[in-house]
């Protein structure tokens, strides 16, 4: 066992007379120890001006780059006092590793450090910083859009470009995978809306009614929207950490020198198999959503389910549901652009590959929640 | 002459994989220690089982007179701060800048003042040769000789006794990692520092390193000095040595 005895750092201040004063650094001086001894330091010294010192430092056990830098710092202070320094009975120890870090302390010190800004200035800075980062991003973006689509076009003109397996292994993924959890939000959603519209109803005695709110509803509006969240809380996250682990380490690199071109490889297939199963989805969630709101219907208002079935196909005309499943395609395609757009976006660093996916997944909710938007503005002006 | 490593008899299994089977070598004060081997040969792993990453399954290691297979929580923290150790690929904190990276283990550690780390800081970075700009880089901003002095930056932080280093010089180019082997030297030199390193870069091995020991065939085949494991017979000796590479070498360089 080495030997633990440690004795705490401290330093005596003795005065012999008027002129000549006595330091004294005693014990080991290690980093660990040494946190509080600054403050008593400085007391110590601040008062000495313009006297001649002698800095006792034979008693020293054991002294590190951090101890032998407060008593650096300290004969730096006491210089600029005025006071003329004198170290007595250092050790060999002591003066080497003095010489070393004087050595590498000065090296370099010359270049003068650049100067602290004022906070208003580094705010200013900030934000335009901010700013042009916004616009760069958003030139990049639509780049990335532009160098997309001929990648699309060129394989149209020749089909065998594209990757047929991998869009098959990306609906996999991306489509059948998902349909537990799809199954299990757009019940709820069924459930919810079942709920809250039959309280309502049932004070008008409208229970009938019930059928065409949830048809319509769900057909028209929630299915797409929230199939389509989960979707991007699921795959565009996916999307961005795959092609960010693979940009982390050179794998998008090595395909580019080798011509696969990663559009053709990596993004056409993701973003065709979303499109393709996203409208899957939103039926798939038409139909769970509707059996959702359907078994309420039953055990609150007393609606059977042969009643409920003849009244939807009454009520619920097929636009509503094509109206739906239309929006699929358009909310895929976002979803996959801003998941892979973000996922080439990941710099070097892995902390990065966190924020570009939690941009991915927040971009691409809102870009799908305002492009639902956009539909309803445009559908209600053509009167549909 | 103080005895710094002392293992003996280790075993490593990795599921029926044998590692090593009864590997000893004895490390001293102040040498500039060589763990070689082929790829595979498992002195990496051994490296690892020094610095407490990972567990022999028998046999005994003895660092800074810890005994590392019996050791309390506090003996473990105890040692930890009294080695450094460069990964082979830096794994410097990619979130943090390099002056954070060095700074790292004095803020956690101890109550000094923020300028005297930055003092601190400033000296490391000096003794390693880096430039004042690095500073404030980010590692994935480096380059690769950079990352490396870095790194060794971060493994001075505390100023060590013992300090690791897993292939210092691979990846870098024949001037850098003469200049990262002359660096290794000086710093032994003037922080009285032990080193062990891992290496197959023959130049470190025919330059700075005081002993080593050969691995295979799971066992050490050879520990000692150049000439001393040079008249070694082994076959593994015969491969690494005599082969063409170290051929040319033992013609114009010794």
């Amino acid at each position: 066992m080495t030997e633990t005895r440690t004795l705490l750092p401290h330093l005596a201040c003795v005065k012999t007379s008027s002129e000549e004063v006595v330091l004294a650094s005693r014990g080991d001086w290690h980093a660990d120890l040494l946190g509080a001894l600054k403050p008593s330091l400085q007391k110590c010294i601040r008062a000495l001006h313009n006297v001649a010192l002698q800095w006792d430092v034979s008693e020293i056990g054991w002294i590190d780059t951090a101890g032998m830098l407060l008593h650096i710092q300290a004969l730096e202070q006491l210089q600029n006092q005025g006071c003329i320094v004198e170290f007595r009975g250092q050790s060999q120890d002591f003066a080497r590793l003095y010489d070393l870090l004087q050595k590498y302390r000065m090296a370099g010190a010359s270049s003068e450090r650049p100067a602290q800004r004022s906070a208003i200035v580094s705010i200013l800075d900030d934000i335009g910083k901010r700013y042009v980062g916004v616009w760069y991003t958003l030139a990049n973006f639509l780049a990335f859009i532009g160098e997309n689509f001929v990648h699309f076009l060129y394989s149209l003109r020749h089909p065998g470009a594209f990757r047929i397996k991998a869009i098959i292994k990306n609906i996999d993924d991306a489509g059948f995978k998902a349909l537990p959890i799809i199954a299990l939000t757009s019940f709820l959603i069924g459930v919810v809306i079942a709920y809250q519209g039959a309280v309502q109803l049932e004070k008008f005695g409208a229970n009938i009614f019930i059928v065409d709110m949830i048809g319509i509803s769900i057909t028209r509006e929630l299915a797409p929207l929230i199939t389509a969240i989960v979707v991007a809380g699921r795959t565009g996250s996916s999307y961005t950490a795959q092609l960010g682990v693979m940009k982390l380490t050179e794998e998008i690199d090595a395909m580019r020198t080798m011509g696969f071109d990663p559009h053709r490889f990596l993004v056409l297939p993701r973003m065709i198999a979303l499109m393709l199963a996203l409208p899957l989805l939103i039926f798939f969630a038409d139909i769970i959503g509707i059996a959702g709101g359907m078994l309420i219907s039953n055990l609150h208002l007393n609606i059977s389910f042969h009643e409920f079935l003849h009244r939807l196909q009454n009520v619920l005309a097929v636009k509503h549901v094509w109206i739906g499943i239309g929006k699929g395609p358009f909310f895929a395609w976002l979803i996959a652009v801003v998941g892979c757009f973000n996922g080439f976006q990941v710099a070097r660093d892995t902390e990065s590959i966190g924020r570009y996916t939690t941009i991915s997944v927040v971009y691409a909710i809102f870009l799908v929640i305002a492009c639902d938007a956009v539909f309803s503005v445009i559908l209600t002006g053509l009167g549909i | 002459m103080t005895v710094v490593i002392k293992a003996r008899d280790i075993v490593t299994r990795f599921g029926d994989n044998v590692v090593h089977d009864g590997v000893s070598l004895t490390v001293n004060a102040g040498e500039i220690y060589g763990l070689l081997g082929g790829s595979g040969s498992g002195k990496s792993t051994l490296l690892r089982e020094f610095i407490l990453l990972l567990r022999p399954h028998a046999g005994s290691i003895r660092v800074l007179d810890y005994d590392v297979m019996a050791l309390s929580p506090f003996q473990a923290e105890q040692l930890r701060r009294r080695w450094g150790i460069l990964f082979q690929s830096g794994a410097l904190y990619s979130s943090l800048t390099v002056a954070e990276n060095i700074a790292v283990m004095l803020q956690e550690y101890t109550d000094l003042s923020s300028d005297v780390i930055a003092d601190i800081v400033h000296i490391k970075l000096n003794m390693v040769g880096l430039p004042e700009h690095a500073a404030d880089l980010y590692p994935a901003e480096l380059s690769g000789g950079m990352i490396k002095r870095a790194g060794l930056a971060r493994a001075l932080a505390m100023d060590p006794e013992l300090l690791f280093l897993d292939e210092p010089t691979s990846g870098l180019d024949p001037v850098s990692a003469e200049g990262f082997d002359k660096l290794i030297m000086e710093l032994r030199d003037i922080l009285g520092l032990t080193v062990v390193m891992v290496t197959h870069d023959l130049d470190s091995i025919w330059t700075i390193v005081d002993r080593f020991a050969v691995l295979g065939d799971k066992k050490v085949v050879a520990e000692g000095d150049l000439d001393t494991v040079m008249k070694s017979q082994h076959r593994i000796i015969d491969a690494f040595f005599k082969g063409e590479r170290g051929h040319i070498r033992s013609r114009h360089g010794n």
